[in-house]
Parts: structure tokens; C-alpha cells; sequence
């Protein structure tokens, strides 16, 4: 079975993550895609584990996992804050770094 | 082998048309449970992979509380549940596609380039590999260091969520 | 002890910690914590010594005389070619960090250059320690500037003991930070503070350079650990290119940290900090920190700087350059304390050049014996301004010590012999030892360089003596004898500095300091040990005496007829190599003016200001001619050219800035959206290059 067969998918996924994190407008769902991104990473690295039959890859893979968790406490909190400040989800209203 | 390959394939189409409902679905909730095909559909792909072990983690952590943890997140801004076209998009949604299929055309050329040859091949130690006992070996004896820092980013995430997110 | 040396910086640490928590509540203030840990630490220290040398002599006697036999050889003989067994150095190690296949150990090391270094930190620490009840009496921050002591001391036993170059860096670091508190002691002022900056960031500059020697140190030997680096850089598979990279990057480490010329300027204003954290730094903590790291992996500099060639290397010219400018530069300060500062600066760049001469054992012997005599001085001038000039340094406030301050007057003088290398003090021994090495590894003209050091060195000391102790008291106070606190330590490390140089005196036989210490498991086996050398001994005294009599001479006269006085004034020459020294060769004009100001100042302004000021410099040295040329080339190629140019850049600037700003949006997304279509193209451009 190829390899690329895997990477090719989570190179697939990586990009429609991608392509939610720049197009979205709803920061629920650009988080949702920053996961979706994190995902595709998890792919590549238990594939390569499997090649390389070492476990290291999947150990990197449940660190992967648990700093996605943390990333989504703190990415809610931080939308939640967004919420309560613009009284909107939308992240094109965060916009004060304008220079 | 040939099993193998065909639920590759039929996992693969799932998870990808999955993934573009999620970036595309009109409704907030909707677009969660299309990321739990994805999740799921990523964990079936790590049991071919043999990494069993991984692949329950998965479960549980992205299935079980990620995507509930989402689900808390649409309810307290109150994304609008009804269907409404575009709104959930902005303006650079064409841009956002050229440059995604751009780097994914990058990724795939590099890919083919560099692995193009290369097979997996399956042994029946890499069960072994995959295993609870081996994946808990490695990380309290080679990657003890990481485990900790990482258990100290778990609670610097919960303090920081917590400040975060409280009224005063 | 030799298994469990880890406990000696231990000790300080912990005693740092008692400080910090419980010092305030102590019916001394922590002095007693700090007093107590550093006897500790300085008898487990003696003990480890002993133990060493037991085990060094042991196996010397085992080996039977063939030592002494072979030493009558003459030169090119070395102690591991002597028949003296080599004998291993004690490591122990854990490994505290281990990632995927790369390990990282933590561990100490006991070998000849490590125990010698932990009797004379502990020691002179331990001196300092009490010489402090009686000088910081009542200060300010009196507990707080015993914790940092002992931290200061507990880093640098640290760093001596460490197994790898990784922690040694570390304990390196630790040092520097310690002695930025304590040269800031007294922060309320700012200069203190401005000189506690600055010996930070001068030494800071030197540390890029030697992390980036660690690392290539690394990449080459495959290891961190001091024995496989050694033995990688002596073995017949090392990489010269590499190993000469890593010396020229480790030098700097030992520019910036030992105060060698061009980053010596921070050493004289670490003066702000209290005297007894002067004479640590000099005598025993940070300053040494450089050459102990040269003398540390010594085979890497051998090796990177061909050595045992002869001929120019950076190592001996950096440091023969240090040596004649400390020596100078000390002569026209006017502050005691800058003239030792500038001294050890000299008397650092000895030990640097007997490093790139190839007198391993002649630097660290000066480094051994320097500590006693210069902590010595040091001290006798805290103990002056104590309890003559009311915290003053200036000499022109004192004259005439002699008769109030008896122990003072005969410590200094004794510090003073010592420093000068006049026989039999220690200062002699370790001095010729180096010429020795100079002189018959063909390094001529380090021989001359460190004569010229030697002579420049007892005349600036018997100029500091005079106006010191001779003449007219010309303060406003009523100097008198300091207290017990003050004036022990004085004696103990007069007595030290008399004695300690007997270790390795030829004429007597006694070779113990290279017998004990030499064996540090790994050096050169080409390095030349040389013979005693009469007529040079006889030459360098001489010509200190003879220097010592011509510098006394002049300055009686210049009391009686005011004779050297008036030179500066009348003599256009003199007065401008005067000015010259007294700006200290412009060195911190160009640091300070040409890169800070650089940096931080619109760089239009900042040329033409340094421009006017180089132009009167002109104007002082040369005259009136040179002014004119300069002021038309100000005029001409300044006005128009630079500022033009400055002008027409500042310009543009702002015309592509008000055209990028467009882009700014301050939508993070459309951010993202070109941070993702950058990398795609520079991965496809990356992609493109290569394959085609």
C-alpha cells in the first residue's frame, strides 16, 4: 500500500482546514478548521510511524492530540470573549490592528 | 491487500467529503458533525495504520470532548442555527480557495516527488508497535521530559481558559 | 570526596536560599549562613584536594622514579611523556534529560584543575565572606548582598566541577548574572547601575561566541562531554577546520568574560560594585571563568590555533596586546581600585598568551597565584577606603598610609611584590614559568611583550604605592588601622601570596602544582614543560627592580621638583598619548558613541556627531592643519553626501511604507490568506531551484 495514499489524503485535509481558517467568518467554525488542520498533521505521523515502524510517531501524535484540547479550551475562551465584546462571533469585526 | 486498499478508499472519500462540509456547510451545528465523520473517519484510518492505541485516544479526546466542547461554543455565542447562505463566510472566500487548492497542488507535487515509490508494508510486530503497553513505554521512559511539559500546558490552558473566559 | 564533589557548590546554594528566606531574621543578617556554608565548602574543598593528591602521588609511586630521571632531559619533556602515570579524572554523571536518542547528562568532574580551582574559589570566597561583616557594615541590602555572594560563589563551583561543556555554560551564565547584582549593588546611583548593564552586555557579546563554539564543538567531537571533547580534538581524525572555527568562537567567549582586550572596557567599571565583590570577581570568580575555560579544553585550542607551531596565533596575540594595554591604561588612573582593575586586565592577558604559547601549566599556576596577591590588593584598598577615605578610591585623597595603617601598608606591599614578580613571590614563579614556555617554544616575541608587561607592571604599582602610602595624607579624615574582619584576611592572603609560588619553584626541586594539577586526563603530549631558565629569571627581576627604582625616583622627584608633573603639560607628545590613555584608546567613545548611539539615534545625526567628534580629536592630537582638512571634508562630503543620501533614503521610505499600508487591514485572516500563499510560493520557488 502506498504511503502517499495517506499523506496525499492528509495533504487533502490540511487544505480544506486551510481554506476554512481564511474563509470562514464565524470563529466557532475557523476553530473548527484549525482542528480539521491538526488532524491532517496526526495522519502524516502515524503514517510515518508505520513506515518507519517506530513508535515516536504516534507518541508525537498523542502530544499532537492533547495540545489540540488545550487549543480548543483556550480558542472557546478566547471567542467567547470576542462574543461578549462585539456582540458577534464574526472575526471580520476584529479589525483594530489595522494600521 | 486488496481489503486493505478498498476501505482505504471508502474511509478517504468519506473523511474528504466530510471535510469540505464542514468548511462549507451552512449551519454551524451541521458543520460539527461533519468534523465527527472526519475525527471518526481519521481513527479508522489509524487502525489500518496498526496504531491502535492512538486510534482510541482519538476517539475519545476528539469525538468525546472536543467536539462537545465545539458544540458549547456555538450554543454560547448562539451561531445562528437556521440555514442562511454566505453568512457564515467573508469576503475572501474566492481568494481563500485559489491560495487552498494552490498549496494543496504544492503539497501533492512535493509529495508524489519525495515518496512516490515508497510502500508501507505490514508485519505482524507492528501490532506490537501500536499497542498500549509499547505507546505508554515510550513516553514514561524516552519522552518523559515532553509528558510533563505537556502536562504543565494542559494546566496553563485550564488557568488561562478560566481567566479568560470569567465576568468580572 | 572525589565521588561526591557535587556537594561543594551545593553547599553556597543552598545557603543562598536560607539567605534569601530566613537572613533578615538572623541575628547577623544571613552573614553567619554565608560564613558557615563557605568554611563548609572550603574544608570539603581542602579534603577533595587532599584526596586528589593522594591519589596523584600514589600513583607516582607506584610508577617508581622514572619521572624524576626523564626530567633532566630539558625541553619537550611532558608531564605524561615524564613517566608520571596519568591519572584519570573522577566523573560521575546523571542523565537529567533524554530525548528520543539524544541524551543530555548533568555531572561533575575531578581532576588536577579542578581541585586546584576549588581550594582557591572557596578559599578566597571564603575570605571575602568575612571580610564583608566588617565593610558592609550596615548596608543597605547587607542580607541580600550575602545571598548573592553565596550564589556567586555557589555558580562558579558549579561551573568548575561541570562535565560537559552544556553545564558549564550554564554555571557560566549563572556567574555572569551574579556578578550584575553585585556589581549593581548600589543601583540607587547610576552609574552602578550603568556599570552593571554593561559588564552584562560586554560579557553577553562574548557568550554568542561561545555558545556558537559549543555547538561547533559538538558537531565535531559528537559530544558535550569535556573527555570525549578532548580526547576528539588530540586524536589523529579531528577536523582542523572545524576545531580552529570553535577556537576563534570560543575565544570570544573568553574576551568578553576575562576582560581581553577589545571587551575589557567593563572590568574597570565593575569597579561601582562594593571592593569585596571586586576582589572576587578578579581574584576568584568571574573574571578567571575564561582562562579556566581555555585551560578546561585546552586541546581544542591547541589544535584549532596549531599551537605547538609557534608562530602568531589570535589566543597569544589577543592576549600580549591585553597585557601592554592593561599595563598602560593602568598608569593614568588616578581611582586605586581602576589601577588594580586595569592590572588584572594585564595580568589576564599573561594568562591568555600562556594559553596561546602553549604554558598550560603557566597560566593556571598565574592564575593560582593571582588570585591570592591581586584579592590581596584588592582588599587592602577596600580596607584604605574603610577606614581612611571614607568610601573614597581616589589616591589623590590619600598619601601617606604608612604610619595609621601598619597591616594595611605591608599586605599592599606584599601584593604588591608579588604582582610586580619580584623573586622569591609568588607572582615570580608563575611569571617565568609563562616567559619560560615563551622563550623555548619559539614565541620570541611573547617573550619580549611579557618582559615589557612585567617592567610596565612594577612601575604603574610602585606610582599606586607611592601616592598611596608615601608623602602627606591628603584627605579630610582620620585614617586609622581597619578592624580584625578586615585585616586577617589581609594577612592570611599575604602570607599566601609569599608562599604560594614555593609549589613550583625549579631551583628547589619542588615541582608539586604540576605534579598535582597537571593531571587533568587529556592534554597535548607535545606541550612543552620547560626547563628554569636562570639568566631569564635573573633578567626578569632585574629588570623589575631596575623599573621599580626608576618609577620610585621619578615620583620622589616629582614630589620634590614637580618635574614629571609638568611634562604632560608641556610636552605635545606626552600630553597627547596622555589624553590618549585617558580616554582609555576611545574604546568606549566607539562603543558607547559609534554603536549605541548608532543603534539607538537617527543615523543622519548620529554620523555627523560622531564625525565632529573624531574631527576635534584630530584637532587635539594632530593640530591645526588637520582641522582645516577635516572641517572642508565635514563640509563637503558630509553636508551634501551623507545627509543627502540619508535624506533622499528617508524619503523613499516613507513612499513605500504609505503604499504597503494598504495592506495592513488589521483582518487576521486576510493576514493568514498572504502568509499561506507566501509560503506555497516559497516552497514552490525552494522546489523549483533544486530541482532544476
Amino acid at each position: 500500500m502506498p504511503i502517499n495514499y495517506f499523506l496525499i489524503l492528509s495533504a487533502f485535509l490540511f487544505c480544506a482546514g486551510a481554506y476554512g481558517v481564511l474563509a470562514r467568518r464565524n470563529s466557532v467554525l475557523v476553530l473548527m478548521s484549525v482542528e480539521l488542520m491538526l488532524n491532517a498533521v496526526n495522519i502524516n505521523l502515524i503514517a510515518f510511524s508505520a513506515q518507519a515502524q517506530d513508535v515516536a510517531g504516534q507518541v508525537f501524535a498523542l502530544f499532537v492530540i492533547t495540545i489540540a484540547a488545550a487549543e480548543v479550551g483556550i480558542g472557546l475562551a478566547i471567542v467567547l470573549l470576542i462574543y461578549r465584546n462585539l456582540r458577534s462571533p464574526d472575526l471580520d469585526r476584529v479589525e483594530q490592528l489595522k494600521g | 491487500m486488496w481489503e486493505q486498499q478498498v476501505a482505504f478508499w471508502v474511509i478517504a472519500v468519506a473523511m474528504a467529503g466530510a471535510a469540505i462540509g464542514v468548511v462549507r456547510a451552512n449551519n454551524v451545528v451541521h458543520a460539527a458533525l461533519f468534523l465527527i465523520v472526519v475525527f471518526a473517519g481519521s481513527a479508522a484510518q489509524y487502525i489500518l495504520l496498526l496504531a491502535e492505541f492512538v486510534a482510541w485516544v482519538q476517539v475519545l479526546i476528539y469525538i468525546g470532548a472536543i467536539i462537545v466542547l465545539f458544540l458549547f461554543g456555538v450554543m454560547l455565542t448562539r451561531a445562528p442555527m437556521r440555514e442562511e447562505r454566505g453568512k457564515l463566510d467573508n469576503s475572501q472566500r474566492l481568494a481563500s480557495a485559489v491560495v487552498a487548492l494552490f498549496l494543496f497542488g504544492v503539497l501533492a507535487v512535493f509529495l508524489i516527488d519525495a515518496f512516490g515509490g515508497t510502500e508501507l508494508r505490514f508485519r505482524d510486530s507492528m501490532v506490537e508497535v501500536g499497542s498500549a503497553a509499547s505507546v505508554g513505554d515510550s513516553i514514561f521512559r524516552q519522552f518523559v521530559i515532553p509528558f510533563e511539559v505537556v502536562s504543565m500546558l494542559l494546566l496553563a490552558a485550564l488557568v488561562g481558559a478560566v481567566a479568560l473566559a470569567r465576568r468580572d | 570526596m572525589l565521588d561526591n564533589v557535587w556537594i561543594i557548590p551545593l553547599i553556597p546554594a543552598v545557603s543562598y536560599l536560607l539567605i534569601l528566606f530566613f537572613g533578615k531574621r538572623m541575628p547577623k543578617k544571613g552573614a553567619e549562613i554565608g560564613i558557615a556554608a563557605l568554611g563548609a565548602a572550603f574544608v570539603l574543598a581542602c579534603i577533595t584536594a587532599m584526596q586528589w593528591i593522594d591519589k596523584v602521588e600514589a600513583a607516582v609511586s607506584k610508577e617508581g622514579g622514572a619521572a624524576t630521571g626523564l626530567a633532566a632531559l630539558g625541553r619537550s619533556v611532558v608531564a605524561a611523556a615524564t613517566g608520571a602515570p596519568e591519572v584519570e579524572p573522577v566523573v560521575r554523571g546523571v542523565t537529567w534529560w533524554e530525548n528520543g536518542p539524544a541524551k543530555f547528562e548533568i555531572g561533575a568532574r575531578v581532576d588536577g584543575l579542578v581541585v586546584m580551582m576549588l581550594v582557591v574559589v572557596t578559599l578566597i570566597s571564603l575570605l571575602v565572606h568575612v571580610y564583608s561583616t566588617a565593610y558592609m557594615h550596615e548596608d543597605r541590602r547587607f542580607t541580600h548582598y550575602y545571598a548573592a555572594l553565596s550564589l556567586f560563589s555557589a555558580s562558579m563551583l558549579f561551573m568548575v566541577i561541570s562535565a560537559n561543556l552544556l553545564q558549564l555554560m550554564v554555571g557560566w551564565e549563572l556567574v555572569g548574572l551574579c556578578s550584575f547584582m553585585l556589581i549593581g549593588h548600589w543601583w540607587e546611583e547610576k552609574p552602578n547601575s550603568n556599570a552593571a548593564l554593561k559588564a552584562f552586555l560586554t560579557t553577553r557579546t562574548g557568550d554568542v561566541g561561545l555558545m556558537t563554539g559549543i555547538i561547533i564543538v559538538f558537531f565535531a567531537a559528537g559530544s558535550f562531554d569535556i573527555s570525549v571533547v578532548n580526547e576528539y580534538a588530540l586524536s589523529p581524525e579531528v577536523n582542523h577546520g572545524l576545531m580552529m572555527w570553535a577556537s576563534v568562537a570560543l575565544m570570544f567567549g573568553i574576551m568578553g568574560k576575562s576582560g581581553q582586550f577589545f571587551l575589557h572596557t567593563w572590568l574597570p567599571d565593575a569597579m561601582a560594585g562594593p571592593t569585596p565583590v571586586s576582589a572576587l570577581i578578579h581574584a576568584a570568580t568571574m573574571v578567571v571563568a575564561g582562562v579556566f575555560l581555555g585551560a578546561r579544553v585546552y586541546p581544542v585550542f591547541w589544535e584549532g590555533f596549531s599551537i605547538g607551531g609557534g608562530g602568531l596565533n589570535m589566543m597569544a596575540v589577543v592576549g600580549g596586546v591585553t597585557i601592554i594595554v592593561g599595563a598602560a591604561l593602568a598608569f593614568v588612573q588616578n581611582d586605586i581600585k581602576k589601577v588594580l582593575a586595569y592590572s588584572t586586565v594585564s595580568q589576564l592577558g599573561y594568562m591568555v598568551m600562556a594559553l596561546g604559547v602553549g604554558a598550560w601549566l603557566g597560566a593556571v599556576f598565574h592564575l593560582f597565584t593571582h588570585a591570592f596577591f591581586k584579592a590581596c590588593l584588592f582588599l587592602g584598598a577596600g580596607s584604605i577606603s574603610h577606614s581612611a577615605t571614607h568610601h573614597s578610591f581616589d589616591m589623590r585623597e590619600m598619601g601617606g598610609l604608612r604610619k595609621p595603617m601598619p597591616v594595611t601598608f605591608w599586605t599592599f606591599i606584599v601584593g604588591t611584590v608579588a604582582l610586580a614578580g619580584i623573586f622569591p613571590f609568588a607572582g615570580f614563579w608563575s611569571k617565568d614559568e609563562i616567559l619560560a614556555t615563551a622563550d623555548q617554544g619559539d614565541f620570541r616575541i611573547f617573550l619580549v611583550v611579557g618582559l615589557i608587561g612585567a617592567a610596565m607592571t612594577a612601575a604603574y604599582m610602585t606610582r599606586c604605592v607611592y601616592l598611596t602610602f608615601f608623602g602627606q595624607y591628603r584627605g579630610h579624615h582620620h585614617p586609622h588601622e581597619s578592624t580584625p574582619a578586615i585585616t586577617v584576611p589581609l594577612v592570611i592572603l599575604a602570607v599566601l601570596s609569599v608562599v604560594a609560588g614555593l609549589l613550583q619553584s625549579a631551583p628547589f626541586e619542588i615541582k608539586k602544582f604540576q605534579e598535582w594539577f597537571e593531571q587533568v586526563g587529556g592534554l597535548p603530549k607535545e606541550m612543552i614543560i620547560p626547563e628554569f631558565d636562570y639568566g631569564l629569571a635573573a633578567i626578569s627581576v632585574s629588570l623589575a627592580t631596575i623599573v621599580v627604582g626608576i618609577a620610585a625616583f621619578f615620583v620622589f622627584r616629582r614630589e620634590e621638583h614637580g618635574a614629571l608633573k609638568g611634562l604632560t603639560q608641556r610636552n605635545r607628545v606626552a600630553h597627547a598619548g596622555y589624553r590618549f590613555l585617558e580616554r582609555k584608546y576611545y574604546l568606549d567613545d566607539l562603543y558607547e558613541g559609534v554603536i549605541v548611539a548608532g543603534v539607538k539615534g537617527p543615523i543622519a545625526r548620529g554620523s555627523n556627531w560622531v564625525n565632529q567628534y573624531v574631527i576635534d580629536g584630530v584637532v587635539n592630537a594632530v593640530g591645526r592643519g588637520s582641522a582645516r582638512a577635516g572641517r572642508w571634508a565635514y563640509d563637503v562630503f558630509d553636508q551634501e553626501v551623507v545627509d543627502g543620501a540619508v535624506n533622499d533614503i528617508g524619503r523613499e521610505t516613507a513612499l513605500a511604507g504609505g503604499g504597503m499600508s494598504k495592506l495592513q487591514s488589521g483582518r487576521l485572516q486576510r493576514y493568514a490568506l498572504f502568509l499561506l500563499a507566501s509560503v506555497g510560493l516559497i516552497a514552490l520557488a525552494v522546489y523549483i531551484v533544486n530541482v532544476a
